[in-house]
């Protein structure tokens, strides 16, 4: 337990781990495999990597990094699109610095700027509001990504804008929905999930219901959570005590900041601005339904997709990349082909590598690279012993 | 993006949007209070709450032992370093 005195109460947390270790033979498992529990949140991927938690839970338990990292999951289509809008000469095109670096299929945003495209980083779509209030001579496009935790920012942006009449702000709105993915994950044949952590920011605006589900009709506990270390393992211990009395709830471990009901007023905002999409695209992920929202008509006139021509090409992701594997927790991030070797945050290949909150990244930064890259070697030494032995 | 960064509203510049100046970490920038106002907390007491703000958003109040122990998360994150120096970089887009 090298990083256990990291955490802020450090008696606690011996405490909860031995607790866990408590519930091993509790809990049913088949045929003696490991339970798999999925974080589905890039910010809890990046606290279990920082204080090092995956490394101290017991060999019975994987923790699955799901696909909560918006960055991570845009496909090269999208950021296509994005350097297509932000290539035209009347255009400033608005975007928060993680999207940056993503690869398109000929260039990201970064190399975009470079080449003389007129793209700024902002920290909030009010400040890509204000460029508009200030340029009223172009036309302002800020790219809208990110869960529901963000919505309510950029739907109340938009309500602004429509109030002042400001004509050339427009939203390129690639916001994905969680509840659709948790589904097409829960959907997977290829995903044994046991139980999950719900994202503790996406609650704060949804609320515990959306979440009830997983529960109810999927019959898998689930558990929202906190960022600190502390609050992601006393969720841990609360989704295997739920497996260990074979109860299937949905609770509140971060109540200090989620309502179960959520925030109204970010509710509404979000509501009277977006609706569903049939389907969006993933990473990695391919196609889900209702995975993402669009403007609602009334808004055409802030939406970049209808005031503009936007491309909208699908784009395979490049064959030796694996994220779509690893989002699935089919492969561990080490174990992809160009983990490490083609592929790394300098250079990134596939999207988990680019933002802080990828499975990749964080593999990368906080592991032992050495020692992955000689694990990853061994099992593909054992996997061509077992092919040519068959 | 998704964790957000405890500031402190020290004063609501634009009542009628709804808009305070809030200080994150030394950093003094105006944040959209909507998500944050309602019937029983109505904007003018909302002084000196504390705040988890997200991309310019108030999302939530939280008292300030919570956002101090967050404060100290993304410290360690270096998560803090980032979110500071974004702010800090859209000011300057926005001043030229």
């Amino acid at each position: 337990m090298k990083y256990v005195d990291e955490f802020r109460d450090p008696i606690k947390a011996k405490a909860l781990f031995n607790e866990i270790h408590a519930l091993k033979d509790k809990i049913k498992r088949v045929d003696n495999k490991p339970l798999q529990l999925m974080e589905f949140c890039g910010g809890h991927t990046h606290t279990i990597f920082r204080y090092g938690i995956e490394q101290m839970l017991p060999d019975w338990i994987e923790l699955v990094h799901g696909p909560g990292c918006p960055v991570c999951v845009l496909p090269m289509g999208r950021v296509d699109d994005c350097v297509t809008l932000a290539e035209r000469p009347d255009v400033i095109f608005t975007t928060f610095g993680d999207a940056m670096r993503v690869p398109g299929s000929k260039k990201s945003l970064l190399q975009a700027k470079a080449d003389g495209a007129d793209i700024r980083m902002v920290y909030s779509p009010l400040d890509a509001l204000e460029l508009a209030r200030k340029n009223l001579d172009r036309q302002v496009i800020f790219f809208a990504l990110g869960f529901e935790t963000t919505m309510p920012s950029t739907a109340l942006t938009v309500l602004q804008a429509e109030s002042e009449g400001i004509e050339n702000f427009s939203l390129f709105c690639n916001h994905i929905t969680t509840v659709p993915t948790i589904k097409a994950i829960l959907d997977s044949p290829d995903m044994q999930i046991d139980g999950f952590l719900a994202p503790g920011h996406v609650s704060m605006v949804v609320g515990e219901k959306p979440f009830e589900f997983v529960a109810e009709t999927y019959d898998k506990p689930i558990v929202v959570t906190g960022f600190e270390p502390l609050d992601i393992l006393q969720s841990i211990w609360m989704v295997l005590k739920q497996l260990a009395e074979n109860r299937c709830e949905v609770e509140n471990q971060y109540a200090r900041i989620v309502a179960a009901t959520g925030n109204p007023p970010g509710l509404d905002a979000i509501s009277k601005v977006f609706e569903l999409r049939e389907f969006f695209e993933w990473r990695g992920l391919g196609s889900i339904d209702h995975s993402g929202v669009k403007m609602r008509e009334h808004f055409s006139g802030f939406d970049a997709e209808r005031k503009f021509s936007v491309p909208n090409i699908k784009i395979a992701d490049p064959k030796s990349c694996q994220c779509g594997e690893v989002l699935k927790g089919v492969i561990r991030p080490w174990e992809c082909k160009v983990f490490g070797s083609s592929c790394t945050p300098e250079i990134p290949m596939g999207a988990l590598m680019v933002s802080t909150e990828g499975a990749c990244a964080a593999y990368y930064n906080f592991g032992n690279l050495p020692e992955l890259l000689a694990k990853r070697k061994q099992k593909k030494l054992n996997n061509d012993t077992e092919e040519s032995a068959a | 993006m998704c964790l957000g960064i405890p500031g402190q509203i020290i004063e609501i510049t634009d009542k009628d949007n709804l808009i305070a100046k809030v200080d994150v970490s030394g950093v003094k920038r105006p944040v959209n209070i909507a998500c944050i106002v309602n019937d029983e907390h109505p904007v003018e007491n909302c002084i000196n709450d504390w705040v988890l703000v997200h991309v310019g958003f108030a999302m939530s109040r939280i008292d300030e032992e919570e956002a101090k122990k967050t404060l100290t998360l993304l410290n360690e994150l270096g998560e803090i370093q980032e979110e500071i120096a974004a702010m800090n970089a859209s000011q300057v887009i926005l001043e030229n």
